[in-house]
């Protein structure tokens, strides 16, 4: 079997879907923890739970493009 | 909690029936009643209701047809699940509520068969919810009365979390189904027992005082609770409805995140803990994992392969929004006057 991939998914006006076998490592260089297999990350810049998505780009009428 | 022993009720639930026809259908712990024309009962019962939607005698008695389904009570046996009589009079309760739905989502606007103009459009459609009104409130002025009450009324579902729209998975093929075992997966705690949304959810139950038995607050529950699970058991458990279960996961999934930090912000306000507030922060980032795959994956996804369900993939989220926000709109008004929002009236 072949190494599995990580893939980054941009959905549109919305966060980042992030899947595969990944760490996101904080500026302290400590992991940050990770709950779920699948996560969004925020890319609107407006989460209360950076660096994962809450759907807040909803209401703030994000724009990725 | 109110027992069995002197109600007419053959079957001995934890909760008591609310007519006619709720009675029948548990009168006789084989299936029908004998000595009732159930089929008949279930027609007149729907002729006559003002509404389907909040009949109490209608909504409990599809709960309980459709509990054999789930196993949601041991007095309630599997056999009666595939019962021809108990199908029967289920069929005629399913069409006067479907036909109700119908009615009142009729405007929803149906996108092109595209998957991003389908994800377009269940977004558009969920960001004119009227829902997050109930967690505002809660967020800031519900008292822990109130709260516990929310607590109860979200447990018909919530306690068993995410099986309505699992019925939907062998119906579906490739991406949709990849898509939905993805979220399905997640809600089911991603092998992990303790993380299964249900059993967080039971934990905040416990949490807050509350007793997590299945159906032990069910006959405080109002019909309009009792109509939101049904439609989803509907939606789910019968195949020609498949566009109606994955629009309704679409939808709940959208008005979820952010309502869900709303409801941690009320709960940290009344002091509760980290057990009781596990399953909303668990909520506010899985669920803005699961609109986006929901939305795009799954949703949009099927309707690029079937495009004759995109209405009823419409159908059932704007189902979801009128059910759920029926309940939103139930508890506020109580509390507005001063009432309970539940059936007997006494906080629990």
């Amino acid at each position: 079997m072949s190494e599995p991939r990580v893939t980054v998914t941009p959905c549109p006006d919305g966060p980042l879907l992030v899947r595969g076998p990944f760490e996101i490592i904080g500026d302290d260089g400590e992991p940050i923890p990770r709950r779920r297999r699948t996560v969004a990350l925020c890319r609107c810049g407006m989460s209360t739970i950076k660096p994962y998505c809450d759907g807040t780009h909803k209401i703030t009428g994000f724009r990725a493009d | 909690m109110t027992t069995a022993l002197s109600d007419p009720v053959g079957l001995d639930v934890p909760f008591h029936a609310r007519g006619p026809l709720s009675a029948a259908v548990l009168a006789s712990p084989a299936g029908p009643p004998v000595d009732v024309d159930l089929l008949a009962l279930a027609q007149r019962v729907s002729l006559e209701a003002a509404d389907p939607l909040t009949d109490d005698d209608i909504q409990l008695s599809l709960f309980c047809l459709y509990a054999a389904s789930y196993g949601l009570f041991p007095q309630i046996a599997p056999e009666r699940e595939w019962d021809p009589g108990l199908i029967a009079a289920r069929r005629v309760l399913e069409s006067a509520v479907e036909s109700a739905l119908r009615v009142r989502v009729a405007a929803v606007p149906v996108p092109e068969p595209r998957r991003d103009s389908v994800a377009a459009a269940l977004f558009e459609l969920t960001s004119e919810d009227a829902g997050p009104s109930l967690s505002r409130f809660i967020a800031k002025k519900a008292t822990r009365d109130q709260v516990r009450e929310f607590l109860i009324h979200r447990s018909v579902y919530t306690l068993r979390e995410a099986d309505p729209h699992s019925w939907a998975i062998p119906r579906l093929t490739g991406a949709p189904k990849a898509a939905l075992v993805e979220i399905q997966s997640d809600e089911y705690g991603g092998g992990r027992a303790d993380r299964v949304h249900a059993t967080v959810f039971a934990k905040a139950m416990r949490g807050a005082g509350l007793d997590d038995d299945y159906g032990h607050y069910l006959d405080a529950i109002p019909a309009v609770t009792l109509a939101s699970f049904n439609a989803m058991s509907m939606f789910g458990l019968n195949g020609r409805l498949i566009g109606a279960i994955v629009g309704h996961l679409a939808a709940f999934e959208m008005t979820s995140s952010i309502p869900n930090r709303l409801y941690g912000d009320g709960l940290r306000r009344l002091g509760y803990g980290e057990d009781v507030l596990d399953y909303f922060d668990e909520h506010v980032e899985a669920d803005a994992v699961h609109e986006q795959i929901a939305g795009r994956d799954l949703a949009g996804s099927l309707a690029e392969e079937r495009p004759e369900l995109v209405a009823d993939i419409m159908f059932g989220a704007a189902s979801c929004l009128l059910l759920d926000g029926a309940i939103g709109a139930h508890m506020l008004e109580c509390w507005t006057a001063g009432a309970s929002s539940l059936r007997d009236g006494s906080p629990r």
